[in-house]
């Protein structure tokens, strides 16, 4: 007996790193079976449209208001520290790379899993919690394809275009404190802006670093939500898991997709 | 085109070593009124996802119309299921989508009826559960019982051969129960379908019924008619009828003995 | 909600989304200037690029022509091959001399090319035989304090009596003067 509960913490260790292990493989698979039953999401595209609705348009305050405000902050602390070397013109590139490069896709995609995440994972496990998942399923209808598959589809659609506007709107919000603000030359902050950000090495890679995000972020949500216990806590620790996981894979993706960037 | 439209022959289904069924036999006549009953936790639900075809069984086999369920891929089971209209507990009804949108669901994932088309059916489906008029609530807007009835109407939205009802008078005030039992009743034979009701309340099941199994014990311990049940000497459908305590369903679940469970506490 | 009004608001959000997207490659990015037409590609050997990088401009008065398209090193040579794109509508002669530049004190490097007086123009796969280096600011204060060194000892070599004392005096000043606290 007392052997037994000196192992515990042992024995809790190997059991939750199993259970994250088949996690991983059951959401693989569940990615799988979402990329191979994707036609109908096509097919019938008004039920993808329907939730890049839902997860998209219902996300863009969130994202216009952030963004605009990251930009202000972005270009306040930056001119702080360029004025001390006499070249607060670089303003715009600072403002512009950072939001084009890093903070465009990480933060757009950490609060695309807070507002659209959670919703996913809460609707899929509300429904299969009311039986609607096998409801379907008993009408001969896949819940993969007619329920997950175009939610995944509207979510990498969706995040990209999230993306983009948040540089623009946080480009637009770091103008307005540069420019009218502090007094930084207007031509001097597009021109600097324009000579050193890349259409390819930044803008396109920017965008490239979203659309992994968009996959990671709404397979993410969409496999808790599907494997969530139909109870109302399950429901609930399923929905904090996907924000968790979510940010994680984020962060560390980024990290990934960097430094393969940088090197090439 | 044989007699029964639903065969169970000699199924045994378990989770991880623990058997719910052993060797169960029960044949559903077409265009009968067939009852599963048993105490909660007998495995009736499991017998309606093994005839759908939702779990395989770990021997013995299940014929929906003389095809075996478990052998067939997942396009066949999808082409039997079009067969069936299931009604589950609590309705299941798709919160996202209007009462119209829920009955029309099964038509525009499986047909091509033009728009015109799907609308008169809808309306007739609804009718012949009394909802018509309720066509634009949304499906979130209805009591326990109108969406029970909702999704009956979704269940026979595509005229199945078979319908499955899984608790349909579970948690119903009395006059929605005399409703859907009614309906059931009804449904039953001005379509000509088949239907399978599991459910554990006995006065209404015993009312619409032609044929009852009874489930104990992971085996079928009791069939007939519900005249002949009613009149059944046999002590577990004795309890179960005339709602007894004890019986030969214990009171208690299976347990170690229990002067040794309080006395041998160890830490 | 309606399907017409959904695909509606999905319909401005996502040419909101090709907007902000045109609008971060034409205002932000450099598709406007990067996208030179067609080009002809010339290159030039140079001793030292200093920290001149693949993308970097290449300008004739001011005005950007083309880029820098690829460095290579040459093994034999010990030089670096820096192979230019230039502008088609832009012809140069075939003496054309071509600096590396930098932009203000510390900025970036780029190339300018100075044109020369030939009467044939430089086609593609041409080679400029003239460069000059990219200045190296070690290497030019090093440069600057030697000659400073030895001017000074050979102003005082005639006194010897005070020549060792004033030149490290003058030393000093050299040292005090070190451009590197400019920066």
């Amino acid at each position: 007996m007392i052997k037994r509960s000196r192992l515990r913490p042992l024995r809790t260790l190997g059991h939750g790193f199993i259970k994250r292990i088949w996690r991983l493989g059951a959401g693989a698979r569940l990615f799988w079976l979402t990329l191979i039953s994707s036609g109908e999401s096509f097919r019938r595209f008004h039920l993808t449209i329907r939730e890049v609705y839902f997860t998209g348009v219902m996300s863009l305050i969130i994202i216009v208001v952030s963004a605009f405000f990251v930009g202000m902050v972005l270009a306040l602390q930056g001119y702080n520290t360029l004025q001390r070397y006499g070249s607060s013109e670089a303003i715009g590139v600072l403002v512009a790379l950072a939001l084009v490069r890093e903070l465009g896709p990480v933060v757009t995609a950490l609060l695309f899993a807070g507002r659209a995440g959670t919703a996913i994972t809460a609707e899929i496990g509300l429904m299969k919690a009311t039986e609607q998942l096998s409801a379907m399923e008993m009408m001969a209808v896949s819940p993969i394809s007619r329920v997950i598959a175009p939610r995944f589809w509207a979510g990498v659609i969706a995040m990209p275009v999230l993306n983009v506007l948040f540089c623009m709107v946080g480009i637009l919000g770091g103008y307005l404190v540069a420019v009218p603000l502090i007094g930084v030359d207007a031509g001097a902050f597009w021109s600097q802006m324009q000579a050193n950000v890349d259409w390819r090495l930044d803008i396109l890679n920017g965008v490239i670093k979203s659309v992994v995000f968009g996959i990671a972020c709404t397979i993410i949500a969409l496999f808790e939500g599907y494997d969530a216990p139909p109870t109302a806590e399950g429901v609930s620790r399923a929905t904090t898991r996907t924000v968790v996981t979510s940010s994680l894979v984020v962060l560390g993706l980024d990290f990934v997709l960097t430094s393969f960037m940088i090197s090439l | 085109m044989t007699q029964n439209i639903v065969e169970i022959d000699n199924l045994s289904f378990g989770y991880k070593g623990r058997m719910l069924h052993q060797g169960i036999n029960m044949v559903f006549p077409r265009g009968k009124v067939v009852a599963i009953m048993g105490g909660s936790g007998s495995g009736k639900t499991t017998l309606l996802r093994l005839i759908g075809g939702q779990i395989k069984p770990t021997k013995g086999e299940v014929r929906v119309d003389n095809q075996v369920v478990h052998t067939q891929t997942r396009e066949g089971i999808y082409q039997l299921r079009r067969k069936m209209g299931m009604l589950f507990q609590h309705g299941a009804l798709f919160t996202d989508l209007s009462v119209y949108e829920n009955v029309a669901f099964p038509m525009r994932e499986h047909t091509d009826f033009p728009e015109s088309m799907i609308h008169d059916l809808v309306l007739m489906k609804l009718h012949a559960v009394g909802l018509r008029g309720a066509h634009q609530l949304m499906a979130t807007e209805l009591s326990g019982g109108m969406a029970r009835r909702v999704a009956l109407a979704r269940a026979i939205a595509l005229d199945p051969d078979i319908v499955i009802y899984d608790e349909p008078f579970a948690g119903l005030d009395p006059i929605s129960m005399g409703v859907i039992c009614d309906l059931i009743r009804t449904l039953n034979d001005a379509l000509g379908t088949t239907s399978i009701i599991v459910s554990h309340d006995v006065k209404e099941t015993f009312s619409i019924a032609d044929y009852i199994y009874f489930v104990a014990n992971g085996t079928v311990a009791a069939e007939g008619t519900p005249d002949d049940l009613i009149k059944s000497t046999l002590p577990f459908v004795h309890q179960f009828v005339h709602g007894e305590k004890d019986g030969p369903v214990p009171f208690h679940y299976a347990a170690g003995d229990y002067k040794q469970d309080l006395l041998g506490y160890e830490v | 909600m309606e399907r017409t009004t959904i695909d509606l608001w999905v319909g401005i959000f996502v040419a909101l989304g090709v907007a902000a997207l045109l609008g971060l490659a034409m205002k932000v990015g450099n598709l406007t200037t990067a996208s030179i037409g067609e080009t002809y590609t010339v290159s030039a050997n140079f001793e030292n690029i200093g920290g001149l990088k693949p993308r970097a401009p290449v300008k004739s008065a001011g005005v950007v022509v083309g880029r820098v398209a690829d460095i290579t090193f040459d093994p034999a040579t010990f030089e670096a091959v820096v192979s230019l794109s230039v502008d088609k509508r832009y012809s140069f002669p075939k003496d054309t001399f071509a600096n590396i530049y930098t932009a203000g004190l510390l900025g970036e490097q780029y190339i300018g090319l100075e044109a020369g007086g030939d009467e044939a123009a430089l086609k593609n796969g041409d080679k400029i035989s003239q460069t000059q280096d990219a200045v190296i600011l070690e290497k030019m204060i090093s440069q600057f304090l030697f000659s400073k060194a030895s001017e000074e000892t050979k102003d005082s070599a005639p006194s010897k009596a005070s020549g060792s004392s004033e030149s490290t005096k003058i030393d000093d000043d050299a040292l005090g003067a070190n451009p590197l606290d400019a920066l």
